[in-house]
């Protein structure tokens, strides 16, 4: 990392605990678009973002598609019928701060902050407070985006890409995930709200983690968020979504799309915390998040990684997805699923080789605790052109407590002899004997449980990045808190 | 150091130990032989707070207190310290973070600062010296891929790192070979002084060649039936457990 660079992060860090813009916000002051979904709808969130009218014709495109499909229940999730026709959207601009000081907020919220090790000022805007301090935020981003800027990235919200950068995202939107994809593809192809856009040059080695230092703004992109990553060849780029402090959120469904192009020797890397509101003890209120996330290795020699923790959401329905299209390219998967209470998740990845010589790695570790379900479900397909592909596939279940389920679902399709194709399964307890052990060194119940399901989950932190490794480890402890012992 | 009364324990619902009493001051070494399933793992267990096991009566007073409503490893912090029979794998837990964890509750418990990494490198070095363990194993998971071997020998070194009052070694040295046997027994012996104490288990005479006992007893169907000296587990290794069952009262 070279010097100037540092010093930029160095003042975003300083100066995250305060609300600052980043181009991200839309510049809208209206009040919320009225209940259910039509084209009327749909042209009216186009027009609010102004965007150009293939874009509108893009949205209205999904949207009939949508009308005539049903919703997906192939999936182990139960849940309430959602009424399409009785939700708001479009969201209304962020709110004034509600609360004055901290001594409002939920003592409980308050001390999850806490253990999480959330600063002071980030704690208050995470729960609405009021921040006072003011500092000159257009300008942090400003030189954050100027140095991006030196070596030709773009990292704005989708929306500015539209207007701005309309021939790239004209180009690659729907091209990974076309807007017929699915029901919840669909929904949000017509619909979105917001996103990131990020475009690599040929060359280029995105020289920071981008989005770390956003999470804050992040929580406005809305319940329909749309990402689209572009790595031209021989560029690098390590994107993070998502936020360990606890997200909630009014809108009970989220359904986002993400899409990922990797050409020639690219390398892109997805990392994402996922912690939205869960649900009470008895499992109500929680978010339902039905995300299609998918990656394309278009030219040869590139890879896609994706790496997840999933702790929150009453219902998780997502399946990150690499296709190998590039001969020699390599798709990886690294998942930690953990589910409490009466959380439900249903979630895996599927990887289409269909290039020569196409390489994935696939490991997914589920948690479940209390009486929730934790499912993995993951395609392993080796096209007819893929000779010599390869697949790893481990898929460990952790199972806390008698009350709560784990299963696994591995699909394969090869049509390909030479391909090689490994699977290993396992389901273990929390075992009453490693929790005695490790009593028996002096460490208490709770840290026991902590230590063990991190030893569990290794593999897969050991992908995240560093300081996210650390705040998933707590997050972890966190989601778990309780349910043994 | 332990006080041990009248101590009846059952495991789901059936009585594996009948009555014990014993009684181990500082600086003593008592070796508990026994045939197979007379209880004496039962007995480990009992002492270190296993919640399979209930305590129906009867009391153990550890360092002056009655430890039975204690939890585990708050009578680990007390310093009560059990080398398991069967060391349990932990995957992913690296030996060195679980060490250093366990040295720092212990150090928490007694006021005392966390041991620096510069502090806990050379005094797990000096340890794993001692018993001639392969540095690797220090970073390797705890016990994954052990061999029978390096489980036992790891448990003395965590014995060596921990330093406890009392220690109960359950077959400490089942499954060594005769090398390794004499070393962990020197790793003991180093561990030895006159404010601890060691309560030792074991079928075989060969280890109390090495450590050798203050005194000796004969556990039979969950009571102590027979003590002695050192003496006694000459005998038994001689006549085996025959001639002492005989001489109980109600011996089927
Ligand atoms: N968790 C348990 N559940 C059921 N039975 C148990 C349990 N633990 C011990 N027992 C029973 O209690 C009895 C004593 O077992 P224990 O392991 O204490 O014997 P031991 O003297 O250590 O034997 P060994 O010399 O073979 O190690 C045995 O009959 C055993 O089957
Ligand atoms: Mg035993």
């Amino acid at each position: 990392m070279s010097e100037e660079i540092r010093e930029d992060i160095k003042l975003i860090e300083d100066h995250t605990s305060q609300e600052y813009k980043y181009g991200f916000v839309t510049d809208i002051e209206e009040d919320e678009f009225p209940k259910g979904l039509n084209e009327d709808i749909i042209r009216k969130i186009s027009a609010k973002k102004n965007e150009p009218e293939w874009m509108t014709e893009w949205r209205l495109k999904a949207y009939r598609h949508w009308l005539t499909i049903k919703e997906p229940n192939w999936a182990k999730i139960h849940h309430e019928k959602i009424d399409y026709q009785n939700l708001r959207y479009y969201a209304a601009p962020k709110k004034k701060p509600e609360l004055e000081s901290l001594d409002q907020v939920d003592p409980e919220l308050l001390a999850t902050f806490e253990k999480l090790g959330i600063p002071l000022e980030e704690q208050k805007i995470l729960s609405g407070v009021a921040v006072d301090a003011v500092f000159d935020s257009v300008s942090v981003a400003t030189t954050f985006k100027s140095t991006l800027a030196e070596k030709g990235i773009i990292f704005c919200s989708i929306s500015e890409a539209i207007r701005e950068h309309s021939e790239l995202v004209k180009k690659y939107m729907g091209s990974v995930v076309p807007q017929t994809d699915n029901y919840f593809a669909a929904l949000n192809s017509a619909v979105f709200s917001d996103g990131s856009f990020v475009y690599i040059p040929k060359g280029v080695r995105c020289p920071m983690e981008l989005s770390t230092y956003f999470r804050i703004n992040a929580m406005d992109t809305g319940q329909f968020e749309r990402t689209l990553i572009i790595a031209e060849d021989d560029s690098y780029v390590s994107y993070l979504e998502g936020c360990t402090a606890p997200m909630r959120d009014t809108n009970q469904l989220h359904a986002a799309i993400v899409e990922l192009v990797a050409h020639e020797n690219a390398e892109i890397k997805y990392s994402t915390v996922q912690n939205w509101f869960p649900g009470d003890k008895q499992g109500k209120g929680g978010i339902y998040n039905f995300v299609t996330k998918r990656g394309i290795c278009k030219g040869n020699n590139s890879k896609i990684s994706w790496t997840q923790v999933e702790t929150g959401s009453s219902i998780t329905w997502k399946y990150p997805s690499c296709i190998l299209q590039g001969d020699n390219s390599v798709g990886e998967f690294y998942s930690v699923a953990v589910t409490n209470n009466y959380q439900q998740a249903d979630t895996g990845t599927k990887m289409i080789h269909l290039g020569k010589n196409t390489k994935s790695t696939i490991i997914s570790k589920g948690i479940s605790a209390g009486r929730s379900n934790n499912s993995y479900r993951g395609l392993v397909k080796v096209g007819k052109n893929a000779s010599n592909a390869r697949n790893f596939s481990q898929c460990d279940s952790m199972l806390m407590g008698d009350q709560c389920g784990a299963h696994t679902f591995p699909y394969l399709e090869i049509d390909n002899s030479s391909a090689t194709v490994e699977h290993e399964a396992t389901t273990s307890k929390v075992g009453e004997d490693q929790i005695f052990y490790l009593n028996q060194r002096g460490i208490s119940t709770e840290d026991a449980v902590n230590m063990i399901v991190n030893g569990f989950c290794k593999e897969v932190f050991n992908n995240l990045p560093m300081e996210f490794a650390v705040e998933a480890q707590k997050l972890l402890a966190i989601s778990l808190e309780g349910s043994v012992g | 150091m332990i006080k041990i009364k009248n101590l009846h324990a059952n495991v789901e619902g059936t009585e594996i130990l009948k009555g014990i009493d014993l009684e181990v001051n500082p600086g003593e070494i008592h070796a508990i032989m026994g045939p197979n399933g007379s209880g004496k793992s039962t007995l480990a267990n009992v002492l270190a707070g296993h919640e399979s096991y209930e305590v129906t009566e009867g009391e153990i007073i550890f360092e002056n207190k009655n430890i039975v409503e204690m939890a585990p490893d708050e009578r680990a912090r007390e310093g009560l310290f059990l080398a398991f029979q069967y060391p349990i794998e932990i995957p992913g837990v690296s030996n060195s973070v679980f060490l250093k964890t366990a040295i720092n509750e212990i150090r928490k418990h007694k006021g005392e600062e966390e041991i620096s990494a510069k502090d806990f490198l050379a005094l797990i070095r000096e340890k794993a010296e001692v018993l001639g363990m392969d540095s690797s194993l220090i970073s390797r998971s705890v016990n994954q891929g052990f061999s029978g071997g390096e489980k036992k020998r790891n448990e003395i070194l965590q014995l060596l790192t921990l330093n406890p009052k009392l220690a109960i070694l359950d077959e400490t040295d089942s499954g060594l070979d005769i090398d390794a046997l004499k070393i962990v027994a020197h790793g003991v012996n180093k561990f030895k002084n006159d404010n601890n104490a060691v309560i030792l288990v074991t079928h075989y005479q060969r280890l109390l060649d090495y450590i050798i006992p203050d005194f000796v007893h004969v556990l039979y169907k969950g009571k102590i039936v027979k003590s002695g000296d050192k003496n006694l587990a000459l005998e038994l290794e001689e006549r085996g457990y025959d001639w002492i069952i005989k001489e109980q009262p109600q011996a089927v």
